[in-house]
C-alpha cells in the first residue's frame, strides 16, 4: 500500500486530479451547481473538439516535435467539405463528409509530414509556415466565408444525442452529443497505437533520441511523416466536429485555439522536449483548461478575468512539473554519487 | 543575376560569405524589378515608401526582441501581449498627465514612453527569471505570460478599446521628422542600432551567441547565464513594449487583443532573416531586410486590387518554407564536404 502512494505521488498525473478535484469543489462550494447532471454532460460535449484536437497535439510533442498548424488544418479541411457538399446539394448522411474531412486532413498532414520527416525541419517553424499557407489557401483560393447552413446529414450528426441529461432542481436539460463517440474511438485507438504498437514505441523513442531511436532500428523518417498523417486526420475529424455542432461553418473560428491546446496538454504532465507524457495526463490537462473555461462563470468570476486565470495556471502548473523535474535529475544524481562511492 | 555577379568580384564574394543575406536581397531585388516594371508609378513614390515605413515599425520591434531570444535559443512568444499591455498603460498615463483641454506638459510624451518601457522591463524580468531560474522552457513560459498580459490588459480595459488620448501624442508619434521621414522609422532605427551595436560590439553580444551555441559550456565557462538570460527577455519587453508605443500611435487606440497575428508573423520574419531556431546564429542585418521584405511583398500586392489580401499570408508561408527548404540543401552542402573528405583521406591510407 505504501508503494501505490509512494508511485502516485511521483506522477504528475496525481497532482493534476487532485488541484482538477479541488478546482471542482471549490467551483461546487461557491455556486452548487458543479456537481449537476447537466453541467458535467455540458462540460463532457465541450471536451470534444478541444479532447482530439489535444490527443493530436500530444503525439506531437511525445515525438519532441511541436504543431501550431492544426487549427488553420482543420479550418482548410472542414471548409472545402462542407462548401464543396453545399454546392453539390448534399443530402446523405454523415459518412462522405466524414470520409472527404479524413482525405484531405491526411493529404495536408502529409504535406507537414513530408516537410518535417525529409527535409529535417524544426516542426514549430514548418508548421508555422504551413499554418499560413492553409489559412491562405483558404481565405484567399477558396474565398471562405460564413456558411449559414450545413449540409442536413452533418447538422443532424452535430444535434443528435445520445442521451439527454436533466437538472431536477433547476429544470435545465444538456444533451449529450453522438459526437463523443468519436472522441472515446479516437482515445481507444491511438491508446493502443501509442502502448501495444512498434509505432508507438518508435514515437516515444524519437522524442527521447532521435538518433538513439534511429540506430536501434526504428525509421525515424517513416514514423514522423505517418505522425504528421495521423494528427492530420484527427485535426480535421475535430473540425468537422465543432462544425457540425455548431451547425454552421465559420472558417476562421478554430484559428488561435492552438495555444490553448497545447497549455492542456504541457499541464497534463507532457515533457515539451520529447519522449515522456501520458494519455492520461493530455486528457486531464485539457479537462481543466475547459472546466476554467467553462466554470469560471459558475463562481462568479467576470469573463475579463478568465484570460489572466489561463495564464497564471499555465505558468504555475509548467512551474510545478519543471521544479519536479529538477528535484528529480538532483536526486537521481545523488544516487549515481552515493553508487560510486 | 550570375554574370552580374561575376563582372563584380567583391559583390559576389559578399553574396557567397551569407547565404541567407544574399537570397533575401536577390529576393528583395526581383520584386522591386517586378514592383517597377508592373506598377511604377504607384509604388515608386515617396508616400508609398513612407507609409510602408511607419507600418513596419510596429512589429519590426517586436521582431528585434525575438530575435534576441532566438540567439540564446530560446523565443518569446509574449511581446504581443507586451506590447498591448503597454500601450494600455501609456495610454492611462497620457489620460492622467492631460489636463480638462487636452493638453499636455512638456515631459509628458517621454514620461508616458518610459512608463511603458518600464512595463517591457517587469514583463521580461518575470519571463527570465522564470526560464532561468524556475527552468521552464521559454516557449511555455512565454505562451503562458502572453495570457497573462493579455488577461492584464482585459482587466484593465474591460475588455474594451480606450481612445481619447491628447491628440499631441498621435500626432508626435506617429508624426514626421522634417517633413519626410516617419518618427516610427526613427524609433526603429534608433533600436535596430542599439542592439546592433550590442551584438556586435559588446561582450553581452558575445555572450549570447555563446550561450546560444551551447548553454552547458557556456556556464562551465564561467559566464552567469541566468543573469544574461534575465537580460536577454528584459531587452525583449523593451523592444515590445516600444513597439506598443508606435501602435499605440499608429491607431491612435489601444485594446487588448490588437496585433494577435504578430506573434507567428514576427517569428516569421526572424527565422527568415536566418536566424537559426536552435540558437546561436544570426544577424541583425539579415532580419531587418526580411522586415523590409516582408513589408514590400505586401505593400506591393495591395497595388493589385484583383488580388485578394487574404492571399499575402499565403505567400509569407510559402516564402518561409521555400527559404528553409533552400536552407537545407545548403546547409547538406556543408555537411556532405567534410565526409567527402574523411572518406577520400580514409581511400588513400587504404
Amino acid at each position: 500500500m505504501p508503494q501505490i502512494i509512494k508511485k502516485l505521488t511521483q506522477k504528475t498525473e496525481t497532482y493534476i486530479f487532485l488541484v482538477l478535484l479541488a478546482l471542482s469543489f471549490i467551483i461546487e462550494l461557491r455556486s452548487g451547481q458543479f456537481f449537476t447532471s447537466n453541467n458535467l454532460v455540458d462540460l463532457a460535449s465541450a471536451m470534444i473538439v478541444p479532447g482530439l484536437f489535444a490527443i493530436g497535439e500530444f503525439m506531437v510533442i511525445v515525438s519532441g516535435g511541436f504543431d501550431v498548424s492544426f487549427p488553420a488544418l482543420a479550418s482548410l479541411s472542414v471548409y472545402a467539405t462542407t462548401s464543396t457538399l453545399l454546392n453539390a446539394g448534399y443530402t446523405g448522411n454523415i459518412w462522405l463528409p466524414i470520409l472527404m474531412v479524413v482525405v484531405i486532413g491526411a493529404v495536408l498532414g502529409a504535406f507537414n509530414g513530408f516537410l518535417i520527416a525529409f527535409f529535417e525541419l524544426p516542426p514549430f517553424i514548418v508548421t508555422l509556415g504551413t499554418a499560413s499557407v492553409f489559412k491562405g489557401i483558404m481565405q484567399g483560393v477558396l474565398a471562405s466565408r460564413q456558411l449559414a447552413t450545413i449540409p442536413k446529414g452533418m447538422s443532424s450528426f452535430g444535434t443528435s444525442a445520445l442521451f439527454i441529461a436533466k437538472n431536477a432542481k433547476s429544470g435545465l436539460t444538456s444533451r449529450m452529443p453522438v459526437a463523443i463517440l468519436v472522441l472515446v474511438i479516437v482515445l481507444v485507438l491511438v491508446f493502443l497505437l501509442l502502448y501495444k504498437t512498434m509505432f508507438g514505441r518508435g514515437i516515444y523513442a524519437i522524442g527521447g533520441n532521435a538518433s538513439s531511436a534511429f540506430r536501434a532500428g526504428f525509421n525515424v523518417r517513416r514514423i514522423k511523416f505517418f505522425l504528421y498523417v495521423g494528427v492530420g486526420v484527427i485535426s480535421s475529424l475535430a473540425g468537422l466536429i465543432r462544425v457540425c455542432m455548431m451547425t454552421q461553418c465559420h472558417p476562421t473560428n478554430m484559428l488561435g485555439m492552438e495555444m490553448m491546446i497545447i497549455a492542456g496538454v504541457v499541464l497534463g504532465g507532457t515533457a515539451i522536449s520529447g519522449g515522456a507524457g501520458t494519455l492520461t495526463g493530455c486528457m486531464l490537462g485539457t479537462a481543466m483548461i475547459v472546466i476554467v473555461q467553462n466554470s469560471l462563470i459558475l463562481l462568479g468570476v467576470p469573463t475579463f478575468w478568465q484570460e489572466c486565470f489561463l495564464g497564471l495556471l499555465i505558468l504555475i502548473g509548467t512551474g510545478i512539473s519543471a521544479t519536479q523535474v529538477m528535484r528529480s535529475t538532483k536526486m537521481g544524481n545523488m544516487k549515481k554519487l552515493r553508487r560510486a562511492e | 543575376m550570375n554574370t552580374k555577379n561575376k563582372n563584380k568580384n567583391g559583390i559576389s564574394a559578399f553574396l557567397k560569405k551569407d547565404v541567407y543575406l544574399s537570397r533575401l536581397i536577390v529576393l528583395m531585388l526581383l520584386w522591386m524589378l517586378f514592383m517597377a516594371s508592373v506598377r511604377f508609378e504607384s509604388f515608386y513614390s515617396l508616400i508609398n515608401f513612407q507609409t510602408m515605413a511607419s507600418q513596419f515599425p510596429e512589429f519590426g520591434l517586436m521582431a528585434l526582441g525575438i530575435m534576441l531570444c532566438m540567439i540564446t535559443g530560446g523565443i518569446d512568444l509574449s511581446v504581443v501581449g507586451v506590447a498591448n499591455l503597454s500601450a494600455i498603460m501609456i495610454g492611462t498615463f497620457l489620460n492622467l498627465m492631460a489636463d480638462t483641454e487636452g493638453n499636455l506638459p512638456f515631459y509628458g510624451i517621454p514620461a508616458a514612453i518610459i512608463g511603458g518601457a518600464v512595463v517591457g522591463v517587469i514583463a521580461g524580468l518575470l519571463n527570465g527569471i522564470l526560464i532561468s531560474k524556475v527552468k521552464i522552457p521559454p516557449i511555455l513560459v512565454t505562451l503562458g505570460s502572453s495570457e497573462l498580459f493579455t488577461g492584464i490588459s482585459i482587466i484593465i480595459t474591460k475588455g474594451k478599446a480606450i481612445s481619447g488620448f491628447p491628440a499631441a501624442y498621435s500626432s508626435t508619434v506617429a508624426g514626421k521628422l522634417f517633413n519626410v521621414i516617419p518618427m516610427q522609422l526613427v524609433f526603429f532605427t534608433v533600436m535596430a542600432l542599439f542592439l546592433a551595436f550590442l551584438l556586435n560590439r559588446t561582450t553581452f553580444g558575445t555572450k549570447l551567441y555563446m550561450i546560444g551555441t551551447n548553454m552547458t559550456a557556456a556556464k562551465f565557462s564561467g559566464l552567469k547565464t541566468d543573469r544574461l538570460i534575465i537580460k536577454t527577455y528584459v531587452l525583449s519587453g523593451i523592444c515590445a513594449s516600444i513597439g506598443g508605443a508606435v501602435m499605440l500611435a499608429n491607431y491612435n487606440s489601444a485594446r487588448a487583443d490588437y496585433g494577435v497575428v504578430y506573434t507567428l508573423q514576427c517569428v516569421l520574419i526572424v527565422v527568415l532573416g536566418g536566424v537559426s531556431p536552435t540558437g546561436g546564429k544570426g544577424k541583425i542585418s539579415g532580419v531587418v531586410l526580411s522586415i523590409c521584405v516582408l513589408q514590400m511583398l505586401s505593400s506591393g500586392l495591395n497595388r493589385f486590387p484583383q488580388v485578394s489580401s487574404f492571399y499575402i499570408p499565403l505567400i509569407w508561408g510559402g516564402v518561409l518554407i521555400l527559404v528553409m527548404v533552400l536552407n537545407y540543401f545548403t546547409e547538406n552542402k556543408k555537411i556532405k564536404s567534410p565526409k567527402t573528405v574523411l572518406k577520400s583521406l580514409s581511400g588513400q591510407k587504404m
